[in-house]
């Protein structure tokens, strides 16, 4: 049985990565996944993980283009990144999946710009929702430790690109409690890497072919078949994981108590916590709610959201981004799953750029919901009246200026100049 | 659950504070959480941290809203943040300044808050004397382990010693023992530290 230790997050991921036996691991820091990568390149340095090669690259581009090369020799590949540097990354992310290369890599998430913020909310790992990764969410640091080893089995075995995504700051900022997975177990677990295709001069092919419309469809088709083995393979992955570690962690979906609910809370990271605590507050008085942390993102876990929703009444789905102009980017995939399951969803998008999300403010929501007051897509603790100042300052096309100088200085934090 | 929020401006080390903190909890066979505050890296910008112990698992992710102990690490902040926000009155204070809770014109805070809890101390000066710096971390702690008796003041020092090696460690590690005496003998002196003295 493994010793907890009192760690940062980005410290326990690193020391997590480190025992994966990555052999090539390729970054460009960017916060908040710095600590994470500069722990890295110091076990690196230190001969510990020796052949292990890390190559300071000059962008994020540039990282996620090594680390396709890498895997394409057959290397276990690994790297971090956060917000705009996913996004810079993102041709290459597409060239990653579609090649099926099992690249393994940590995602902050941090806002995206502009404005520019540093803070944590999911905008960047949903932007690049479609880019063919496996996307994963972790509910602690010890769910993100543990889901890195799942993650370059899972990667290795249905020859896929794995994401594991944890709230920046929130999560990698945090010192808590985690129990290392230990290095024995690690290998039992997870045995060499065995790649399905390889760069080999002396068994030459060609990866990344032309594709014309005779079988494109057909190539495509196939990263969909194996996001599909994903489905089948993570639940399995997460067993063997809780037999060998003994401790639970992965999976595709956890409830906490949804038994008898009649309204569930769905939610993916780091919130997944503090839902819990006000389950149990709101339970205490009475109310039938419980709580769901969707691990798995990509591949989206339909029949299992679809047998633990299908009893309750109400759905809020609690969101940290959102698509501007329709609203939840998850409460659509949760909607497609209760398809003809008669079930009210709403979507409550919640820690944009770092606001705390906090019980207090989930409460007086959940009192509104109760009311039958909620908006379909409700904005926790927006200052609506900050938002029409400055619409009326836009209005019949009067130059008014930049929305975000005009809300900081109206909240005091520019001072006030000529406007 | 026992929360603590700690105020300082950025370079002063109020996450470092929450973490040792956090740190000395776990030795004891604690659950503690450390974490910052998402606001401002600039130095000299206002900034939070926070620390959270108990017996089980710590569940909640949200910033201290309610803390049981606020620890104020530069005395310039208490015109700028709300640093007594959602203090109850059992809660303690503590203060790094050489003044009393009286000069600095809080001494509402002292009818208002139990007996012994409110305590200024100049934690810059002790630290001046064992760092060459005055880092008010380590002497703050030391403090808050008089005042409160949150943790002990040895499993306090194996953190500091734990995450500072060699003669900074030691150091801080005198920092806060010198902190811990004279917040003892203030405290025992029933509010000369408090009231009127420092």
């Amino acid at each position: 049985m493994a010793v907890a230790s009192q760690l940062e997050g980005s410290l326990a991921v690193a020391r997590t990565v480190a025992r994966c036996r990555p052999q090539v691991i390729c970054a460009y820091p960017i916060t908040p996944q710095t600590h994470i990568v500069e722990a890295l390149s110091r076990i690196v340095a230190s001969g510990e993980l020796a052949p292990c090669e890390f190559v300071n690259v000059e962008s994020e581009f540039a990282a996620m283009s090594v680390a396709i090369g890498a895997s394409a020799t057959g290397a276990r590949a690994y790297t971090a990144t956060a917000s705009q540097g996913l996004l810079y990354m993102a041709e290459a992310l597409f060239n990653a999946s579609g090649l099926g290369l099992p690249i393994v890599m940590t995602v902050a998430n941090r806002a995206i710009g502009a404005p520019i913020n540093i803070w944590n909310d999911h905008s960047d790992a949903m932007a690049l929702r479609d880019c063919g990764w496996v996307q994963l969410y972790a509910t602690s640091n010890q769910e993100a430790a543990d889901m890195h080893v799942q993650a370059f089995r899972l990667a290795e075995r249905c020859s896929l690109p794995v994401m594991v995504c944890m709230d920046g700051f929130v999560l990698t900022h945090a010192v808590e409690p985690v129990e290392l997975p230990e290095q024995e177990p690690v290998d039992a677990y997870l045995p060499p890497f065995r790649p399905r295709q390889v760069l080999d001069p002396e068994d030459p092919v060609t990866m990344g072919a032309l594709v014309g419309p005779e079988a494109y469809t057909e190539v495509r088709y196939l990263a969909h078949a194996k996001q599909g083995e994903a489905l089948d393979e993570i639940p399995v992955l997460a067993t063997d994981f809780a037999a060998r570690f003994g401790r639970a962690s992965g999976g595709l979906i956890e409830t906490y108590r949804c038994e008898g609910a009649d309204t569930v809370i769905v939610a993916l990271g780091s919130v997944f916590g503090t839902l819990q605590e006000l389950v149990d507050e709101r339970r205490a008085q009475g109310a039938r709610l419980g709580a769901l942390a969707i691990k798995s993102f990509r591949p989206f876990p339909v029949g299992e959201l679809r047998a633990a929703l299908s009893s309750t009444r109400g759905v809020i789905v609690l969101e940290r981004a959102f698509s501007v102009g329709v609203g939840g980017i998850v409460t659509g995939d949760v909607r497609a799953a209760l398809a003809g399951v008669d079930v009210d969803t709403a979507t409550v998008i919640a820690g944009l750029g770092g606001r705390a999300i906090t019980r207090s403010s989930l409460h007086a929501m959940l009192d509104r919901h109760e009311q039958g007051a909620l908006q379909p897509v409700h904005f926790l603790d927006l200052d609506i009246d900050l938002v029409e100042r400055e619409l009326a300052r836009h209005r019949d096309g009067e130059r008014g200026g930049p929305h975000a100088e005009n809300i900081l200085r109206e909240l005091g934090i520019v001072a006030a100049g000529p406007v | 659950m026992f929360e603590v929020r700690f105020h300082g401006r950025g370079g002063q080390g109020a996450v470092t504070a929450a973490e040792l903190l956090a740190l000395a909890a776990f030795d004891e066979g604690l659950q503690a959480q450390a974490f910052p505050s998402f606001g401002s890296e600039r130095m000299g910008a206002p900034v939070a941290a926070f620390c959270r112990i108990d017996e089980t698992p710590i569940r909640r992710r949200e910033p201290v809203a309610a803390p049981d102990a606020v620890v104020i690490q530069d005395p310039t902040l208490l015109h700028h943040v709300e640093v007594f926000g959602g203090l109850a009155a059992e809660g303690y204070v503590l203060i790094n300044t050489s003044r009393s809770v009286r000069e600095l014109g809080l001494g509402e805070l002292l009818e208002r808050h139990t007996h012994n809890r409110v305590l200024t101390l100049p934690a810059g000066e002790l630290a001046r004397a064992r760092l060459g710096r005055p880092i008010p971390n380590a002497a703050l702690l030391g403090a808050l382990v008089a005042l409160t008796g949150l943790v002990s003041l040895s499993s306090l020092e194996r953190a500091i010693r734990e995450r500072f090696s060699g003669s900074a460690g030691e150091a801080n590690v005198l920092a806060a023992r010198d902190a811990q005496l004279l917040a003892s003998t203030r405290l025992v002196r029933g509010g000369l530290g408090v009231g009127g003295g420092g």
